[in-house]
Parts: structure tokens; sequence; C-alpha cells
């Protein structure tokens, strides 16, 4: 576990699911296809040498506003659920300036592991209602998806291809301490 | 373990019949290799004709799918793409699409022409649809052309061929073994 600057109490703080999304966009013709992960989970651990974040979304659970689209992302020409039933991600730094957030580590997507950096805002931490502390993380990283993988794609009529490679996450993560 | 093998081509002398009739009769102990040949019966599909009562035909296709460990499928090509009846009976298999019961399965695809290029089109057209569809695809090719000479009288007489055939059923096998240790370790 690396150094870490988040002024939070040191403990455990797990992901509040009600107020956290994790999401991506994937650029598409002019527009963006944007989906997300219903289930998923995480935890912050804080202490006196540092921070760590690790957190897994299940791939079963990817909600788009299409319903042939979400099982094709299910199949193998996208995330191959059956085999690869989670995403992953464990941090090995995290760097806090004021109110940016720096967080380095590997993600796990369908079986391919590789290094990435997200950038984001920190707030709080702030006591809820119940007297615990919260704090927020936004991050937001960009990752070629065919480096995992994920490399369905169709040729345009016209020509060029009909979706990008470049998708981006986008994690919003709202923690709370356990007592 | 069995493999279900769906010819796309009617004919009698097909050589893309011929082609799983010869993968028929080189499995491995313990595999078998069932020839479907429901394809003609199969009625244009129709999603009003697709409720809690389908046609006969489709409900024997729906089953044999789902009752094989995986599918061989040989195609020809017919205006550099999939026979219309092949592409309509993997369309009625297809519905509903989360659930269908080629999803996950391993599939593979060989196609045959009586050109030099050996239905590469067609066969490229099926992946790519049966991954829509939602199955484990092959990424393999057989492409026999000059069909009408490598396959004479039915019986497919090229060693080449043949040897290619097996490597594709082999890796479809291991695909099926794969599959089965990945559901178990779940």
């Amino acid at each position: 576990m690396s150094t870490s600057t988040i002024a939070a109490p040191v403990g455990t703080w797990q992901l509040d699911k009600v107020h956290s999304s994790v999401a991506f966009q994937v650029p598409y013709l002019a527009g963006a296809f944007n989906g997300s992960f219903r289930d998923f989970e995480g935890t912050l651990d804080l202490s006196e040498d540092g921070a760590a974040l690790t957190g897994a979304a299940k791939v079963a659970s990817v909600d788009v506003k299409d319903d042939n689209l979400a099982a094709h992302l299910q199949s193998p020409d996208f995330f191959d659920a059956e085999s690869y039933p989670e995403l992953t991600f464990a941090s090995d730094r995290i760097a806090l300036d004021g109110e940016s957030v720096q967080v380095s580590g590997e993600i796990a997507i369908k079986g391919v592991t590789k290094q990435l950096a997200a950038t984001g805002a920190a707030h709080g931490p702030v006591a809820n209602l119940q007297g615990n502390d919260s704090l927020r993380l936004q991050l937001a990283t960009t990752i070629d998806r065919t480096d995992f993988g994920v490399s369905w794609n169709a040729e345009l009529p016209g020509g060029g291809q009909a979706l990008s490679n470049e998708v981006t996450i986008l994690a919003e993560l709202y923690f709370v301490k356990e007592a | 373990m069995r493999v279900l093998a769906i010819s796309g081509s009617l004919r009698r002398d097909s050589h893309n019949t011929a082609l799983l009739r010869a993968a028929a009769e080189r499995t491995p102990a313990g595999v078998e290799l069932e020839l479907w040949d429901g394809l003609k019966a199969v009625p244009p599909y129709d999603e009003d004709d697709d409720g809690d009562l389908v046609p006969a035909a489709v409900t024997a296709l729906r089953s044999a799918v789902a009752g094989a460990d995986a599918v061989l499928f040989a195609t020809p090509e017919y205006n550099h793409s999939v026979p219309g009846a092949l592409k309509n009976a993997i369309d009625w298999v297809s519905r509903p699409l989360e659930t269908n019961p080629l999803r996950n399965k391993p599939v593979a695809v060989v196609g045959a022409s009586t050109g030099i290029f050996g239905a590469v089109w067609a066969q490229a057209e099926l992946r790519k649809v049966l991954g829509a569809v939602g199955a484990r695809v092959l990424h393999r090719e057989l492409a026999v052309g000059q069909a009408a000479e490598r396959i004479a009288d039915g019986a497919v007489g090229d060693a080449e061929v043949l040897a290619q055939l097996d490597d594709i059923v082999a890796e479809l096998l291991n695909a099926v073994a794969t599959r089965r240790e990945t559901v178990a370790a779940a």
C-alpha cells in the first residue's frame, strides 16, 4: 500500500450503492451508448500507511436502454458473462491534491488485467445523519476495449466502424466509514 | 458429447452436407455428431407465429440445438452471403434473444463452393450472425473451393480438407470442455 494524502479518518469505508454509480460511455456515430452496472461493490481502506480502493461489478447487471443490446453485451461478442462474470479493480496508489484525486491500479475485464490511471475529485469527509463519516470520489478514465478482447465492431456501409474502441468509465463512489 | 450438424444447403447431393457427413464419420469415440435434416420444413419467420405455439419444425430445431453441446454449420454461399433458409432457421432459434439455446454455445462454421473461394463470405457472415445471437463462435474457417473436384459422389477425398475438418471439430470439442469447466467452477 502506498502513500495517500486523503485527510480522512483511518479505517474501512464501505460503498453506499444507492448513492454510487459505475457507468461507461462508448462513442457511436455522432452520439454515444451509455450504460451502467446495477450490481457492484467497493471498499476504501484508509490507514496511516496509505489508501487502497477495491471494487467489483457484476457483468450480468449491465443496464442499457435496449434489451437486445443488453443481451448482446452479455455474450462472447462482448463481456462473455458466462466465462467472466465480474469486472474488478484494485488500486496501487491514491494521491490527493486539494480536491483533485488520482487513482492508479489494475482493472480486470474479460480475463485481461491492465494498469490504468483515473482522475477526478474527492469531497468530504462529512458526517452523515447517523453520525458516520462519508466521502465521495468522482473518477473518470478511458480505456481501449480491444485491449481486453471486447472487440466487436461493424463496418458502416459508407466506410468506417460503427463503434469506438475508446470507452470512458465513470465512477461516482460514495463511501461511508464503518462505525 | 453431442454435436448438432446443420447444413445450409437443401440439395440432395450438397457438397456442404457431404462435409458434415464426413465429419460425422470421423468423430472421436464418445462424440455423437447428428446431422439435422429439418431445414426445408422451417417456415419463414413471422413474429405472429412465434408465441406459445410455434410450428413443429421450429420446436424440433430449438430442442435439437438445446440438447447439443455444440453446433457445426456448413454453409454454401448464395449471392455472397448465407442462404436464406439457413439464416431464417437461425432467426427462429434466436428468439427470445436473451434466453435462446445458441447463447454461449460453442459453434463452428465451415463451407464449400464450386468456385475458388469456398464460401468465405458466407462463412464470415454466418459467424457474425451467430455472434449477434450470443453463440461462442470459433474464429476458424474451412474454405473448400472447387468442391466439385474435391468432393466427388458425396465423398470428401481431399486429405487436407479432412485434416482441417478434424482440427476444427477437435477445437469445437475443446470449447465444450472449457465451457463445462467454466460453468462448473462458477
